[in-house]
């Protein structure tokens, strides 16, 4: 059974991305007593799924590995993962969470030695890598996964391989009997940072994502750009395996759309920016980009670094939104058709490999939250007196970059750690 | 004099007197439309330049363009629209302004054909078929209308064995029962759409 203590002076972090683990660290570095919970088996959400940042092309296993480091130093923060919480009940400076825990399989015995991994035989899809690669049953969820402990599927749980990888376990660190549990958490507050989710491409029906192998998302294009992903590295489009050197970006694929996302997603248009110089990284001056894009959004700070991509012979910026792709079955090569608006010049060009610039919808809608709280129409989080003590922190509350998520997420701490010390002044 | 100079009320013209030319403001140049359409390649201009010269006040350039004139209304601009703009309707719309402006590039053959299925149809209250694809047949001349009626022999004949066409009908064909009425009804019909829309 786990065992959390928890008070009406605990602050409860939903979600344990980068918004939820800087909400958590800054409220626990304020001398807050922090429960983190996650969903997932390990911390680090979707920022650890990215190769590099913009605008200076860092590696966020730099930042991420700084935040597990102040998170597993800090006593006031407890982390639970493959946790979820279903039901949140009382007030503010007073509320019970329910939270259900779901059976990893394995103990903290673990020591990350991988025997289990070689004794599996199944493969299940790598959820990591945005399933484009496999992993096996028993499985790290990835080389900087926080915890650093396996998870066993479930798939092989009460099977003879379950049996299998049990025995090769030097550490009796498998622990097939788990049950799922729920546990009621006391909190004064709750920052709520359950972060996005790309918008399903499969719903824009003329770029084909469901039907066109060589037609991606920009966040499986990270995956293939990092040397950690399902193909060490190099960018080879899923048809057959081709270097895709002549790379196209659609922007505002579903984002900005009356009949998908009606807001702007505001990361996009940097990100695949971002991503043109994965291409010039990978293939030099044989390298070749092009982005499609309706207006080049670099908000913020970005502007210089939209000028740097800008000047880049290797990529090609043009004003259009495509009407359509098509991919030829026999060379693999995808077509991308429409009208520029410098000259309103009719287009069919062919590209090795398309990237659709997804834009971000809440991974969990307002209404989806199991509490009263206001939400705008896309589902984000918005202040509101209903609120209470429950604070979105982070991409629940809108579409931003790691930048911004991190800021977001500081104010909900300090939000929630003003309503902490008003429960403790009463309390003497 | 800067509005002479740029004529650009244009724009507030098309809001006024369009069919949801209100719209067209809402547009933001994607081009997804124009990439769409099915009839794209055969365009002067696509709706996205269109709706760009109307903003640029080009009464002219819009209103004697042949583009609007082209669309089929298969729909596919609006559904696929981000911003949902009606753009079918708009186009139906700048075609029927230019109508009455009298601007129609000459011998545009759906304003032709419009203007005879609307002749053949007030005429009597009831389309006349064999008299409509006889003188669409005979548009550009004797010997091509001959040529065309040859050429649609066997489809003729088919409709006639089948009942479905009655020779009978150059004779002037049949009517509604209150011609007149129905008449009247078109009158002031156009009576209401021109104070609306300002076009008397």
């Amino acid at each position: 059974m786990t065992e959390v203590v928890a008070t009406n002076q605990t602050i409860l972090v939903v979600g344990g991305g980068i918004s939820g683990m800087t909400a958590a660290l800054e409220a626990a570095e304020c001398g807050k007593d922090v429960v983190l919970v996650e969903k997932n088996p390990v911390l680090g959400g979707r920022v650890s799924q990215l190769y590099r940042y913009f605008p200076k092309m860092c590696h966020p296993v730099c930042g991420l590995e700084i935040n597990q480091r102040r998170i597993k130093m800090n006593p006031r923060i407890r982390v639970l993962t493959m946790a979820e919480v279903t039901e949140i009940s009382g007030q503010k400076g007073d509320y019970t969470a329910s939270v259900k825990i779901s059976p990893r399989y394995v103990n903290e015995n673990c020591t990350g030695c991988g025997d289990c991994a070689q004794a599996a035989e199944t493969e299940i899809p790598d959820a990591y890598n945005y399933n484009l690669g496999k992993v096996k049953a028993a499985f790290l969820p990835s080389k900087m996964a926080h915890p650093q402990r396996y998870v066993v599927d479930p798939s092989v749980v009460g099977t003879p391989e379950g049996e299998k990888i049990k025995a090769a376990c030097k550490y009796n660190a498998v622990d097939l009997e788990m049950k799922e549990e729920t546990l009621q958490l006391k909190a004064g507050a709750i920052v709520w940072a359950t972060g996005w989710k790309p918008y399903d491409a499969a719903k824009i029906q003329p770029y084909g994502y469901d039907r066109f192998s060589n037609v991606i998302t920009n966040v499986e294009f990270e995956r293939l750009a990092d040397p950690h992903g399902p193909t060490g590295g190099k960018l080879l489009r899923p048809s057959d395996g081709k270097e895709a050197k002549n790379v196209a970006f659609i922007q505002c694929a579903g984002s900005r759309d009356e009949n998908h996302l009606r807001h702007c997603s505001r990361f996009c248009c940097t990100a695949s920016l971002k991503q043109t110089q994965y291409v010039r990284e990978k293939f030099g001056d044989e390298a070749s980009s092009t982005v499609y894009y309706i207006d080049i959004r670099a908000i913020d700070r970005f502007e210089d670094f939209y000028a740097k991509v800008r000047a880049d012979q290797s990529v090609k910026l043009v004003k259009s939104k495509v009407a359509k792709i098509v991919q030829d079955p026999k060379s693999g090569d995808v077509v991308l058709h429409g009208v520029d608006t410098e000259g309103y010049h009719r287009y069919a060009n062919s590209h090795d490999l398309v990237v659709l610039a997804v834009g971000m919808e809440p991974s969990v809608k307002g209404a989806g939250v199991p509490a009263e709280v206001a939400a705008d129409a896309s589902g984000f989080l918005i202040p509101g007196d209903v609120n209470g003590g429950i604070f979105g922190a982070g991409c629940a509350t809108n579409a931003l970059d790691v930048n911004r998520a991190v800021q977001s997420a500081t104010a909900s701490a300090l939000r929630a750690i003003q309503v902490i010390n008003k429960v403790a002044s009463v309390e003497g | 004099m800067s509005e002479m100079k740029y004529h650009n009320n244009f724009l507030r013209e098309v809001e006024e007197r369009v069919e949801e030319g209100h719209m067209v403001k809402m547009c933001m140049q994607c081009g997804v439309c124009s990439g769409s359409c099915p009839f794209g390649p055969h365009w002067a201009h696509p709706p996205q330049e269109l709706f760009m010269m109307i903003r640029a006040g080009k009464r002219e350039e819009v209103l004697s363009s042949d583009s609007m004139w082209m669309c089929t209304s298969c729909y596919q601009c609006i559904v696929r629209c981000p911003r949902k703009l009606p753009i079918t309707h708009i186009m139906h719309g700048l075609a029927y302004l230019a109508k009455r402006e009298g601007k129609v590039p000459k011998g545009q053959p759906t304003a032709q054909f419009g203007q005879m299925f609307w002749d053949n149809l007030t005429k009597t209250g009831r389309v006349n078929e064999l008299k409509l694809s006889l003188s669409l047949y005979f548009k550009d001349g004797f010997g091509q209308g001959i040529k065309n009626a040859m050429a649609m022999q066997s489809v003729g004949l088919g409709l006639m064995k089948a009942g479905r066409l009655n020779p009978l009908e150059i004779l002037g064909g049949h009517s509604i029962k209150d011609k007149s009425g129905f008449q009247a009804m078109l009158k002031k019909a156009r009576e209401i759409e021109d104070t609306r829309r300002k076009l008397a």
